[in-house]
């Protein structure tokens, strides 16, 4: 059984329609792409994924279990969390404070968390700035803080809102390795992206939105050179690799 | 406040004190300062804590100072029971409050805080049957010495500041804190914003009850502007501004400096303090939002604060 | 059934929630594009009210005289509050800090104002403000159909002014989306400046002409400022459509309900409005972020 199976996921905001009739799913252990140009409505399918809109249609089962209208907190310890695109780190909390927030909520037992807290630092590469605030960092290391807060939380599905942007491509491609790492750690991860490369050096199946609806869906190969795809994206050629 | 030893020490000191100091003058003033080091902390848990600024909290107060006063009045029951009741009912009135308008964020929950304190008010006003409206009540029993409400307030007071206290150390400090600094990114993380916003709802408005009962029964008079004005909304608020929003201490230092200067300026005029009170709140925003506590600890050798630090989290890590 | 007096009902609730309109539009321009609210909002419609009461008293004039008085002095007010206040708090201290601040400020003016001024409820002669016409058994109050026409004509130009001047289009370039505007050449800090002024400049006025219906006194602006906002509720937040009908439709609840309420519960009609508008429909009538 599919770890997350969704169906006829349909959201609309006055008259624009911004997800159509989605269905996907999800597999326990795989590295999801979900692709497609801007305004596909790639960002409100997390929103909807993870309660913070209600979909007007369709449904969503993760884990066996439908999420009905489940606010977002009591989906994340379901085991299915998001990452903002917009950065959202506590800005006066230190770094360690701010994955322990997401660790506390999964355990009351302070030396759990304290060590969900430290595995998921570490994990990150941010362990020797935990005593930082949030603004001392930079943008690649806020996207790290951002992840480690998330995993911290111990989920089994990770939702990625466009993590590679804004780093370079050194920076990306240890990226690419850390959500290797991650997802070999037991997380199964969805991310949404626009740098090509990286979704297809590191993502195992990918799935394209135009207009919030499905226009192609499969291994990363086959996608590149499905006609639809390239017409979505107006014949644009992305970087291959 | 982080050693131990040094609280009992204080409390200990606290307990002494009337034994040592006899002027009813000072004494007076001391209950008055613990009465809003008690009101500031509560306000303090709500709105530098989690975030959700409140200028609607004199209607809990009221609540608590006419509960009391009007059971005791019309059928005689014991102000400490009278106490107890007016909390629970200001409990029950802060939930449909707060499930009411928390859904609204930031500067119109704020609003709607001060509507609903105008509703309270306005009904108290107008219900003179029960509430004797605008003439208020007078409380012609003796309850007893000042002395004896000195401590009454004290033991008030530090049942509040170990309750808060442990609201705040717990696992519960990171999630009041994540709740102000960025509500969806908490909730994203598994903290249940809601629920929590209308737990420290209650439990401020549990505490500010009390010292309402408290305060009705201490003057032994009260009327609607008395209590439910917005007067003892903003002295909650100075009280807490001036030592720092957020921060534990802030609340107790901002009662020891504001009440001795309230009451020398108390008789110049009858709008002298909500004036200074005021001319406070803005002279503090703008030149030392962090508070005096936090500057305190800033200067000396603490990580600088940001305004309404929530630097208590780091002390429990 | 008597329909004459549901009428009058109507007929007063239009008018007087036209001036309501105008108090929301100031306080829902500020807030779509700073996203803070002026907490002291009702002391600047309080300091308008006391303008036009003195400018009476002791020199003779008249609103007009008042309302061109105040369009410069509070739009130069409200300038600089954001300026010296508003905009500094902000940048250090945050959304909570310009509450915080602007609360003070509003007890600070408030109690000023009871200082100078005195506790006494003040009004304008009744000889002037009963004047009324009567067309079919209604009164129509001289003073409120002016205020009606004024606010009216008031609205129109902050429509105007929204739609078709750049200053304006700034605003609500920067009211639906901040980054944006900023990226393309908004300077965000004066937009932020203008929408203040303007704002105040309209709490200002319709203080002006709200002094021959409502009694004058320091602590007059809480009312205010609470009915402008349960009117920005009932409009939907950030609609500037909304402010304008909510105020109208308020005007016209609060005038209705009043026929069957005794007057000292008059006040709360408006907060139950609010509470059923949070319980029913928390968006309001025309949601949020359409300016």
């Amino acid at each position: 059984m599919s770890l997350l199976q969704v169906s006829g996921l349909t959201r609309r905001f006055g008259g624009l329609v911004a997800v159509n009739r989605l269905d996907f799913a999800l597999e326990g252990g795989e590295i999801l792409g979900l692709i497609g140009p801007n305004g596909a409505g790639k960002t409100t399918v997390f929103s909807l994924l993870t309660g913070f809109l209600r979909p007007d249609h369709g449904h969503i089962i993760f884990d066996g279990a439908r999420l009905g209208s489940l606010p977002p907190h009591k989906i994340c310890l379901r085991g299915m969390v998001r990452t903002f695109q917009n950065l959202k780190p506590f800005p006066r909390l230190t770094i360690r404070e701010n994955v322990m927030v997401g660790a506390l909520a999964r355990t009351a037992d302070r030396e759990l968390a304290a060590r969900y807290v430290a595995e998921s630092l570490e994990m990150m590469g941010l362990t020797e700035m935990a005593g930082r605030m949030p603004n001392e960092l930079p943008i690649g290391h806020l996207k790290l803080l951002e992840m480690a807060k998330a995993l911290a939380t111990r989920p089994r599905l990770l939702l990625l809102d466009e993590p590679y942007a804004g780093l370079t491509p050194a920076e990306g491609s240890h990226f690419g390795d850390l959500l290797l790492r991650i997802r070999n750690s037991g997380v199964t991860i969805c991310l949404i992206e626009h740098v090509m490369r990286f979704v297809m050096a590191i993502c195992d199946r990918i799935v394209v939105l135009h207009h919030g609806e499905k226009i192609a869906e499969g291994k990363a190969a086959s996608v590149a050179n499905d006609p639809a795809v390239i017409k979505a994206y107006l014949g644009k050629a992305y970087a291959g690799s | 406040m982080r050693k131990p030893a040094l609280a009992v020490l204080v409390v200990i000191a606290l307990a002494i004190y009337p034994l040592v100091v006899t002027n009813h003058f000072f004494l007076h003033l001391s209950i008055m300062a613990l009465m809003y080091a008690l009101l500031g902390m509560s306000w303090n848990l709500l709105g530098g804590y989690t975030g959700q600024i409140s200028f609607g909290h004199a209607a809990f107060f009221g609540t608590g100072a006419y509960t009391s006063t009007i059971l005791l009045l019309r059928y005689g029951i014991s102000p400490w029971v009278g106490m107890l009741v007016g909390a629970v009912l200001a409990v029950l009135l802060s939930l449909p409050l707060g499930w009411l308008t928390f859904r609204l964020r930031g500067p119109y929950f704020a609003l709607s805080t001060l509507a609903f304190a105008e509703v309270v008010r306005v009904v108290v006003y107008n219900w003179d049957s029960l509430t004797g409206g605008g003439d208020g009540l007078n409380i012609l029993t003796d309850l007893g010495g000042i002395v004896r409400f000195y401590y009454i307030i004290l033991a008030l007071t530090v049942v509040g500041v170990l309750v808060m206290r442990g609201c705040v150390r717990s696992r519960w400090g990171y999630f009041l804190n994540a709740i102000r600094e960025d509500e969806d990114a908490a909730e994203a993380l598994g903290v249940p914003a809601t629920r929590m916003k209308l737990i420290v709802l209650a439990i401020s408005a549990f505490f500010v009850a009390l010292a309402g009962s408290f305060f009705a029964s201490y003057q032994l008079y009260i009327n609607p502007d008395l209590v439910y004005e917005s007067q003892i909304s903003v002295q909650m608020i100075v009280v807490t501004v001036v030592g720092g929003v957020g921060t534990f201490e802030g609340p107790i230092v901002g009662a020891l400096l504001i009440v001795p200067l309230s009451e020398y300026f108390r008789g110049l005029s009858p709008v002298a303090n909500p004036l200074i009170y005021g001319l406070f709140i803005v002279i503090f925003m703008m030149f030392l939002p962090e508070g005096i506590v936090s500057r305190v600890r800033s200067l000396l050798g603490r990580r600088t604060p940001a305004v309404t630090d929530g630097r208590q989290v780091g002390a429990s890590v | 059934m008597k329909l004459i007096p549901y009428l009058q009902a109507v007929v007063n609730g239009l008018l007087v929630g036209s001036l309501y309109s105008v108090i929301a539009m100031g306080l829902t321009i500020i807030f779509g594009v700073m996203r803070v609210i002026n907490m002291a909002h009702g002391e600047l419609i309080m300091l308008g009210m006391y303008v036009a009461f003195w400018m009476f008293t002791l020199f003779k004039l008249g609103q007009v005289a008042s309302l061109l008085m105040c369009l410069p002095l509070f739009l130069v007010l409200g300038a600089g509050i954001y300026r010296g206040m508003v905009n500094r708090v902000e940048r250090r201290a945050g959304e909570m800090g310009t509450l915080l601040v602007t609360a003070g400020l509003s007890y600070l003016v408030a109690n000023a104002a009871q200082l100078v001024w005195k506790a006494d409820y003040r009004s304008l002669p009744a000889a002037l403000t009963t004047r009324s016409w009567f067309l079919g058994g209604i009164s129509f109050n001289y003073s409120l159909m002016w205020a009606f026409l004024a606010a009216a004509m008031l609205t129109a130009a902050t429509y105007l002014f929204l739609i078709y001047t750049d200053a304006g289009r700034a605003i609500r370039a920067t009211a639906q989306d901040r980054e944006a505007a900023a990226l393309m050449g908004v300077q965000i800090h004066r937009t932020n400046m203008l929408a203040f002024a303007l704002g105040t400049a309209l709490a200002g006025m319709a203080g002006v002409l709200l002094t021959p219906v409502f009694y004058v006194y320091p602590y007059v602006g809480r009312v205010f400022l609470i009915k402008a906002f349960v009117v920005v509720v009932l409009g939907g937040m950030g609609s500037v459509l909304g402010a304008s009908l909510g105020g109208l439709l308020f005007g016209v609840m609060e005038s209705v309900a009043s026929l069957f309420i005794s007057s000292g519960y008059r006040e709360a009609v408006g907060l139950v409005v609010f509470l059923l508008v949070l319980l029913f429909k928390p968006s309001g009538l025309f949601g949020r972020s359409r300016f």
